[in-house]
């Protein structure tokens, strides 16, 4: 029954060892097993149950999804919903999605490396004012987002730079969570001998930034960069403040905008539906192909 | 208090030994390293700031009729002491305090409750329940509000169906539950992650500590109570004021309902009510509330943090 695959790449611990001490350690009766069970049977179909809806009903028709169990299949219309979904109003639908991954990827892209950077110059050059730095930096983590979209909109309207790309991508490479990350994984994983090393090699310290640090770095890399994806990709009150023009929306917001036109024409609905789905399903993948790097960001962000 | 504020203490570079001779060379160059970051860091994090407090103590008005021209004004406080009398904004923070009481236990009881399943013997399958819980996080809030909101809907719900056959009549949208029922869209979105914070500081807790446990005999639930629970109380003080500040900033679920119920109101929350005050172009009033609703989130987290400090002995 060895149920439990030891998660590879951790950062710190062994949990296999300790897991499997854990389990002799303690006697299980079957009852206590099955409660168990029942209860995490139970938490998953939960946690299932709105994904599974979504699956079960972007493959009605508009009719059907009204008038059907909403539990089980109805005649098969996912073929017309997708082609529908990606012609109407011009394939909106695909440029919404193209945006959210240029927001979000390229955000997060861009943010891991200035995150990165900082964070292992915070850790390893020491310099006046560097504590006071950082916490400023940690202050911003406690800063809500919503409380800046506000006035974020104010000082772009000054430039003019409202309802452009650059008002939701410029704010959105700003990571100081990651910069509290990287300075962590900075200080754990990168030697201060081998620095000094490539220093009497003659490297210049950009050089070893970027071939030693950044690669000793790169598990913590992967979890900022994830954490930063995530975090824009919800981004739903910048885009809404920011955003007139429809061709500049991501996702979210093109399909909230649908749903918010439903009484006007009943047809979106079902859009909204296969559309969200059609959404969710690259960010499932991605999440359950990255999972161990979330615990490795997570423990770091909790042990300390 | 470990869990929040490590930075004070940094594992290695303030311990690491000052080598003489290249500080001139790393002086300058930690300057390129962290530039690139603190550029956007200053103007789109600190200055916002600033600009929203700034903002927050002028006024606008027009002089000579409604067509005439608006002048902003230095109003003082004037902003605040409106935000702080207006009933709608009060009667939006009593709403999501309402929700955070209730909501962040049940929520942190929840992922508590699995991840202490999930790192005990009893369980099995556990990799698989712990990316099933998970999952939720990877979806958009919007697209979370928008699924829970076909479930909830009287027309389309196979649940309000099911339990209309039972000779249950729930409203999940009527004045009195839409609240709640925006709590669990919350909850089924955050309650997989908190888990995994909570989880992943069970599994940094040293084989040691099971060792004396087992040989004091003591059993699952007694490790669970007495060792567990007390030893991730960090990660749960940590759970907690993110929960608070999400709570606080409440927006994204219902704004999403608010398309689909008259129930939700333009000033539901706080967050909700800035938002469509700014729309009214009122922005000294809704920077306010902004400013308002940031220093109440600092002063809550700090609060709690202070409260579980004590108790926790962190």
């Amino acid at each position: 029954m060895s149920t439990v695959a030891p998660v590879q790449g951790e950062q710190s611990g062994t949990p296999s060892r300790s897991r499997l001490a854990r389990r002799g350690a303690t006697q299980e009766s079957p009852l206590s097993v099955a409660v168990a069970m029942i209860v995490l049977i139970g938490a998953a179909v939960y946690f299932l149950l709105p994904v599974y809806w979504l699956v079960v009903n972007s493959t009605k028709s508009q009719p059907d999804l009204i008038n059907s169990n909403g539990f089980w299949f109805a005649d098969w219309n996912l073929g017309q919903n997708l082609s529908e979904l990606f012609s109407r109003d011009g394939g909106v639908f695909l440029r919404w999605a193209l945006n959210s991954l240029l927001y979000a990827g390229l955000g997060a892209a861009v943010g891991t490396l200035l995150a990165a950077m900082a964070g292992y110059a915070l850790a390893k050059y020491e310099f006046r004012g560097r504590e006071l730095l950082f916490s400023i930096v940690l202050g911003g983590v406690l800063v809500p987002a919503t409380a800046l979209a506000l006035p974020l909109f104010l000082l772009f309207a000054r430039v003019d730079l409202t309802n452009t790309f650059w008002a939701v991508f410029l704010p959105s490479i700003v990571s100081p969570f990651g910069v509290y990350l990287s300075r962590i994984f900075a200080a754990a994983s990168v030697p201060d001998e081998l620095i000094d090393a490539a220093r009497l090699d003659g490297a210049s310290e950009w050089r070893i930034f970027s071939t030693i640090a950044a690669r000793l770095m790169s598990p913590a890399l992967v979890t900022i960069f994830l954490f930063q994806f995530v975090v824009i990709w919800n981004n739903f009150l910048l885009p809404l403040i920011m955003l007139r023009n429809s061709s500049l929306w991501p996702i979210t917001f093109g399909l909230f905008s649908w749903q918010s036109q439903v009484s006007r024409d009943p047809q979106l609905q079902i859009l909204t539906v296969t559309g969200s789905l059609v959404s969710v399903i690259p960010l499932i993948i991605t999440f359950l192909v990255l999972q161990r790097y979330w615990r490795a960001g997570l423990a770091a962000g909790s042990d300390r | 208090m470990t869990a929040v504020a490590p930075p004070t203490t940094p594992s290695s570079p303030a311990a690491a030994p000052r080598r003489q001779g290249r500080t001139a060379v790393r002086s300058r160059a930690w300057i390129w390293f962290t530039l690139p970051f603190l550029v956007p860091f200053v103007l789109f994090y600190l200055l916002p700031i600033g600009y929203a407090i700034g903002q927050s103590l002028t006024k606008t008005e027009r002089t000579g009729g409604i067509f005439g021209e608006t002048t902003t004004t230095f109003a003082g406080l004037e902003q605040y002491s409106r935000v702080v009398t207006d009933p709608a904004f009060l009667n939006g923070v009593g709403r999501v305090l309402l929700f955070g009481v209730v909501q962040v236990p049940v929520m942190l009881g929840f992922a508590l409750l699995l991840a202490l399943l999930l790192d005990s013997a009893v369980a099995r399958l556990k990799r698989t329940f712990r990316i099933v819980y998970f999952l939720p996080y990877g979806i958009p809030g919007v697209i979370a509000a928008l699924m829970w909101a076909f479930l909830y809907s009287p027309q389309l719900s196979p649940i309000v169906g099911l339990l209309q056959d039972g000779g249950l009549d729930v409203e999940f949208l009527g004045s009195g539950t839409i609240l709640w029922s925006i709590a669990n869209v919350v909850t089924w979105t955050y309650t997989g992650y908190n888990m995994l914070i909570i989880f992943a500081a069970m599994q940094a807790i040293p084989q040691s500590v099971y060792e004396a446990a087992k040989v004091d005999g003591a059993g699952g639930l007694r490790t669970a109570w007495s060792i567990k629970i007390p030893l991730v109380l960090p990660a749960l003080v940590l759970t907690g004021v993110f929960s608070i500040i999400g709570t606080l900033q409440l927006f994204t679920e219902p704004i999403v309902f608010r398309a689909i119920s008259t129930n939700v109101t333009s000033s539901y929350t706080p967050n909700l009510l800035a938002y469509t005050t700014a729309s009214a172009n009122n922005y000294p009033l809704a920077a306010a509330m902004s400013v308002v609703l940031a220093v109440a989130t600092f002063i809550l987290s700090f609060a709690f943090l202070r409260a579980t400090s004590r108790r926790s002995g962190l």
